[in-house]
């Protein structure tokens, strides 16, 4: 249906090596998610898979078929884009309807396949209108329309939400992943917003500067990442990532401690602090703690609200068995 | 600070520019429509009284009037299937990544910057000359007798002559048009299962024709008073005489002041007419 492998593919544009050689099985039906700072080779390699761009080298293969030399429109693969990429001058029935047209299916079947997408993304009332009469939300979901259409192996999501507002993305995540849910497709997503890989993937991939970081679970990620690297990106607010002689009690080069594994007091701990800007989000007050002699300024979960102030004096004490260790090289001690 | 003092002030200085403009348009304007409806033949007799719509009724009924507007259709809508046809060709070639790009464009766009006359000269003199003309080489070459282009196919290589000057700006345009087309609309496209010329048919064209739309409007403007090509080429022979060139032959040739002036107001109606859509749709553009 929807298996997706990649045998030392690699790109470069011109001298530059875009994607070292990279092994990557993706299963079908599993949500993906590519992620990674921007610049990290997350959108080429989605872009590689779509066939948009060709591999320098290597082997993409969907169902155990080669498909590296195969053009884009008969990978049966299925893309959104960041831009929606919508027909201006079409439509949302035409813009829905073009795959299909394109493949020159009988236009009874095209409209039934249309209505049956519009139905499912409540797009029922605007198939006549112009993608220029529609909202961010709107657009997205025909965009999503004329990938589901197609009835594709795997869909493809480039960056799909960056250009809708906070609320709004919120909304599309759910629906995205309510829409796998029932589908139960093959779906890969490349975004750089660590929260939404968390929340909507089965397997995360980690990239950097096109090498796979590592690929896991949401929470296998989260509990044991593999290097600082993978710590400090997931999980948000960040990891505090502590290295000296703080480290070298634990026999480590860094060691790191989620904000919500300390304990803050006002009368004792192990770290003493002084307390800086506290951001209060209602159910968790984000406290930074400057001064504590640890390098960087410590980020503290805390539930509800609490009553430090800016200026205050605040011991900390992490949870021992929670603290990730790593070596010199970054990578993790197990 | 807009206050009346320097909206005035402003006022004040615009208004040299005004009166220059106004009275350069309003000054042969008026005294056309006072002669269009006077009969006036300066070498016979001058100025001999009003005589209504006498003018312009001739003007219409005039057995070379016809010809002159189908001649005229014939080059404009010539020109226009050319240019646009043609410039929507090169503004893709022209967008592609090639080396020398800048140069080739630079080149391309050259032609616009040629004098009508000059290029008309060039033209009837270099390629289209029937003993030296390039074109006459190049027929005896193949062992065929050399075309007299502008007799023998005068209409033609008018067409020719002006689409060549037209071309570039029709390029121009649609090229930067073309740039402004999303790749990732293209990309869509090509994902959805759409060939190389569905793509261009479905996705480029709609994305250009107001570009389009705009080419046509203020070359149809222009086109419907050329002259100097004509004058220096066929001087109206051969049935290249246009409505621009038939006026043109009323007012000097035949030294009736009175009638071209009736066929300058027509020409004025027609102009006018092209004018009032082109503005609506730069207007629309704009508001967009």
């Amino acid at each position: 249906m929807g298996r997706i492998t990649l045998d030392k593919v690699t790109k470069r544009f011109g001298d530059v090596e875009v994607i070292p050689p990279l092994d990557l099985t993706i299963d079908d039906g599993e949500f993906t998610v590519f992620v990674g700072p921007s610049g990290c080779g997350k959108s080429t390699l989605l872009r590689l898979i779509a066939g948009l761009e060709d591999v320098s080298s290597g082997q993409i293969r969907i169902d155990r078929e080669d498909a590296t030399n195969v053009p884009p429109a008969k990978r049966g693969l299925a893309m959104v884009f960041q831009s929606y990429a919508l027909y201006p001058h079409m439509s949302v029935r035409k813009n829905i309807a073009f795959p299909l047209r394109m493949a020159k299916m009988d236009q009874a079947e095209i409209n039934k396949r249309v209505e049956g997408a519009a139905a499912v993304l409540n797009l029922t009332d605007y198939l006549d209108r112009r993608p220029g009469q529609l909202s961010g939300g709107q657009r997205q979901r025909v965009a999503i329309g004329r990938a589901i259409v197609r009835e594709p192996a795997a869909f493809l999501f480039d960056e799909p939400l960056s250009n809708l507002d906070a609320a709004l993305r919120v909304g599309m995540r759910l629906e995205i992943s309510e829409l796998h849910k029932r589908l139960e497709t093959t779906m890969i997503y490349v975004t750089h917003d660590q929260v939404e890989a968390m929340t909507m993937a089965d397997k995360i991939v980690v990239l950097r500067k096109g090498n796979i970081e590592q690929v896991g679970s949401p929470l296998e990620l989260y509990q044991t990442p593999r290097n600082t690297f993978v710590a400090g990106f997931i999980g948000s607010p960040k990891m505090n990532l502590i290295e000296g002689p703080e480290a070298a009690k634990y026999d480590a080069h860094t060691i790191g401690i989620r904000p919500e594994h300390i304990k803050a007091s006002a009368e004792a701990g192990a770290w003493e602090g002084r307390v800086g800007v506290s951001e209060h989000l209602g159910s968790d007050t984000f406290l930074h703690i400057h001064d504590t002699g640890l390098g960087e300024a410590i980020t503290v979960r805390m539930n509800g609200e609490v009553d430090f102030k800016y200026g205050d004096r605040i011991f900390l004490t992490p949870r021992a068995d929670v603290i990730h260790r790593f070596d010199d090289q970054g990578l993790r001690i197990a | 600070m807009a206050t009346q003092h320097s909206r005035s002030a402003a006022r004040l200085m615009m208004a040299p520019a005004v009166i220059l403009l106004l009275g350069w348009m309003l000054v042969p304007l008026t005294m056309t429509l006072i002669f269009s409806f006077k009969k006036y033949l300066p070498l016979r007799g001058g100025d001999l009284g009003w005589v209504g719509f006498e003018n312009y009724a001739r003007f219409v009924s005039s057995s070379a009037f016809w010809p002159a507007v189908s001649a005229t259709l014939i080059i404009v809508g010539g020109v226009l299937v050319i240019t646009l046809v043609f410039g929507v060709l090169l503004a893709i070639l022209l967008d592609q990544p090639m080396w020398g790009q800048g140069i080739v464009r630079i080149l391309v766009i050259a032609p616009f910057f040629v004098m009508p006359t000059v290029s008309a000269l060039v033209w009837k003199n270099i390629f289209m000359d029937p003993v030296n003309g390039l074109f006459a080489h190049l027929w005896k070459f193949f062992g065929a007798e050399p075309l007299e282009w502008l007799s023998q196919a005068s209409l033609q290589s008018i067409i020719l002559i002006v689409s060549w000057q037209w071309l570039p700006f029709a390029t121009l345009i649609l090229l930067t048009a073309i740039q402004s087309l999303d790749s990732e609309q293209l990309e869509a496209a090509e994902m959805d299962g759409a060939p190389v010329l569905k793509r261009f048919w479905f996705i480029v064209l709609p994305h250009l024709s107001r570009a389009m739309t705009v080419v046509l409007l203020i070359q149809t403007i222009f086109l419907l008073g050329i002259f100097a090509e004509i004058f220096v080429t066929t001087q109206g022979a051969f049935g290249t005489r246009t409505l621009t060139y038939l006026i043109y032959q009323r007012v000097l040739e035949s030294q009736n002041v009175g009638l071209g002036s009736a066929g300058g107001v027509y020409a004025i109606i027609l102009a006018n007419i092209v004018a009032i859509f082109l503005m609506r749709i730069v207007g629309k553009n704009l508001d967009a």
